[in-house]
């Protein structure tokens, strides 16, 4: 079995044995997004407006919950450490956590979201745009994420401070992400939104996991 | 074959060691010894390759152990403080998974084995987080058997370890030391195992 | 010939920087002294009112030099932290440390003139225009280095993860001016135009000479600064115990 798909099945497996994880994160995104139709009124010309931001936003705060535990667990009893010394490169150790990481977290907010979006009426052309930018969009929070989540590891105040470092990086995703949505429902055609939301996950592909080993081994010195 | 050169290590403000060499070849094993906060963890982490020496350099086999270097994790085993074990796991699926991310083989009977041959029989396939602790550092054992390892780096092995076991790890490294491989130990106490050179920080 | 670049080097020494700093230092705020006299007179006195904005756009002169300097600012925090990152050169990563406070003035400098200059032109506090969107990102960009900085207790590795989220920050300060930029021209037109088609230039000098001024101002704090790091970091060496502030 290939290093990559080993440490993808061990997280998987530890995921499965602990299924809280998966649902606390897929629990906030729904609550989120259902509490903005609450606080905003139901009409539905404005939902439908609003739609693609808020569920974008609630995708984005859903994800940064889980982007903590992604490299706490294992530094904390000492895998990491193993990580960091095996023959196996840790940047693909690394690539192989972030693939687990979206699978738990990122991948559910995807299949839910056709069924929030039928909440603010949302057609279904735009909903199927929306899978596609998630599907994009997720990924890539995934990758970003992880470049913060493995400079926090065990500093004080993590959370928040994972916040704030990585919500900034976080926003051509969301605009490309929202405006794909929005573009295809005022007619204009989401092509560009997506092919540029693609451009960014490639590049995250290639240039996330090598800041996110290099933060990494800063934090096991 | 490991040979570290003018080591010097810093951590904060404090200037551990310095000027440090060490030599381990085929056959032998080096005892790491100092008080608590003489920087005995500190050196098995930078010869593990964990951290850079603020001065000096570390060879394996003549080459020098630069970050990348798959050749020496190859044949290195390393085991700090934490025990390296998954709790929610089993026992066996630690051994499999640690092998895998590894890149090596690991056939099933070697390593039900190894659990057996440390006391684990019948406990092979319960979830870590339900061993006592000594159990759980007997699952170390085993994975220090099944690796194929050159080198051995190991802090504070005998921790947490009943006489029985202690017996076990320290006739594991007599056996390894003799057929040519190579270890390097920190530890309190006095270890019977022949062969030995004291390293003193 | 030789020599010249040996001694370059010698510099990047804490001990031998300290004292080269400290003389650069009074230089450093005449020249900012002098750029800001003849910056602000220009602004002031000889640029002519505007044809649509009157007098009220003079802030452009703070204004668009602070946005200048906090995105440069930037780009020199973030060279210096790689090179501290790649060579391990300690001096070069408290000079990043340094700069960050001094950038994110500039940044919300710019962002409080900014919407001082909103408020009488347009009757909005805050636009959503792209610069102005960006130049929010770039000040929470500061924020997290300085934030993550002063959480990690290890200097060395607060070095190092800072050099980390300058560089990944750096690299994506151009995706997300663009990002925005994008997402600016498509919700509204360019109902917001900051910069003039055709702009006097008298305009123009003022802002170069008040972006000068500012140069040479961050220059100077940050040297200030970076001194007071040496101090604090290399506490425990000799050169500093004997140091006459020190025994003082």
């Amino acid at each position: 079995m290939s290093p990559i798909l080993a440490i993808v099945r061990r997280d998987l497996l530890m995921v499965m044995r602990r299924k809280s994880e998966v649902l606390t994160a897929l629990f906030f995104f729904v609550i989120v997004t259902s509490l903005f139709p609450l606080g905003i009124g139901p009409e539905p010309t404005l939902l439908r407006k609003i739609a693609p931001g808020v569920l974008w936003v609630a995708a984005l705060l859903a994800t940064m919950l889980g982007l903590q535990r992604m490299f706490a667990a294992d530094h904390a009893d000492g895998t990491l450490e193993q990580m960091a010394i095996s023959p196996t490169p840790l940047v693909m150790l690394v690539v192989g956590k972030i693939g687990a990481h979206w699978l738990v977290s990122g991948l559910p907010l995807v299949l839910v979201a056709p069924v929030l979006g039928i909440q603010f009426d949302l057609d279904a052309s735009a909903l199927g745009v929306l899978v596609v930018a998630l599907l994009l969009g997720t990924p890539l929070l995934s990758l970003i994420g992880s470049i913060g989540a493995a400079l926090t590891l065990g500093v004080r105040g993590g959370g928040v401070l994972l916040s704030l470092l990585v919500l900034p990086l976080f926003i051509p995703a969301l605009i490309f992400g929202a405006g794909a949505v929005e573009a295809h429902i005022s007619g204009l055609g989401a092509g560009g939104h997506l092919s540029l939301l693609a451009a960014m996950l490639a590049l995250a592909v290639f240039f996330a996991p090598w800041a996110t080993t290099a933060a990494l081994r800063i934090a096991l010195e | 074959m490991l040979s570290a050169h003018g080591l010097t290590c810093v951590r904060g403000d404090r200037r551990l060691f310095s000027e440090l060499d060490l030599i381990v070849d085929g056959g032998e094993w080096l005892h790491v010894r100092g008080e608590n906060g003489a920087g005995k963890t500190s050196l098995l982490r930078l010869l593990a390759g964990l951290t850079q020496p603020a001065e000096g350099e570390i060879r394996w086999c003549g080459e020098k152990i630069t970050r990348a270097d798959e050749e020496y994790r190859k044949n290195l085993l390393f085991f700090g403080h934490h025990g390296a074990l998954k709790e929610d796991l089993t026992a066996l699926e630690n051994l499999e998974f640690s092998a895998a991310m590894d890149g090596a083989e690991l056939a099933l009977e070697n390593a039900l084995r190894a659990l057996q041959r440390f006391g684990l029989k019948g406990r092979e396939q319960l979830p870590v987080r339900v061993l006592s602790a000594g159990q759980k550092r007997r699952v170390m054992l085993a994975r220090i058997a099944t690796r194929n390892a050159r080198l051995w780096i190991l802090d504070e092995p005998f921790t947490a370890l009943d006489v029985k076991a202690v017996d076990l790890l320290a006739t594991l490294i007599g056996e390894h030391v003799t057929q040519g491989g190579m270890a390097i130990l920190t530890s309190h106490q006095t270890m019977p195992i022949p062969g030995g050179r004291v390293v003193q920080l | 010939m030789s020599n010249r670049l040996i001694n370059w080097f010698r510099f990047a020494s804490p001990h031998n920087f300290y004292p080269l700093a400290g003389k650069m230092i009074p230089v450093f705020w005449a020249l900012a002294a002098l750029f800001g006299i003849a910056g602000l007179w220009m602004g002031f006195f000889v640029a002519p009112t505007d044809a649509q904005q009157g007098e009220g756009y003079r802030i452009i002169f703070v204004h668009v030099p602070a946005s200048w300097l906090s995105m440069f600012i930037y780009m020199v925090m973030a060279t210096w932290s790689a090179i501290g990152l790649s060579l391990n050169a300690r001096l070069s990563s408290m000079m990043a440390q340094a700069l960050a406070p001094t950038g994110a003035l500039m940044a919300f400098l710019s962002l409080w003139t900014g919407a001082f200059w909103g408020k009488p032109m347009w009757g909005t506090w805050w636009v959503w225009d792209a610069r102005l969107t960006s130049e929010l990102i770039l000040f929470f960009l500061y924020l997290g280095f300085m934030a993550l900085q002063a959480s990690i207790d290890d200097p060395r590795r607060a070095d190092k993860a800072g050099a980390i989220v300058a560089l990944v920050g750096a690299v994506n300060v151009p995706i997300i001016y663009f990002s925005v930029k994008w997402w600016n021209t498509l919700h509204q037109g360019s109902s917001v135009n900051l910069a003039k088609s055709s702009m006097a230039v008298t305009m123009l000098w003022g802002m170069l000479l008040m972006a000068l001024c500012m140069w040479m101002y961050s220059v100077a704090i940050a040297l200030t600064r970076v001194r007071t790091i040496i101090l604090e970091r290399e506490a425990h060496t000799e050169w500093v115990l004997q140091l006459d502030e020190v025994k003082a």
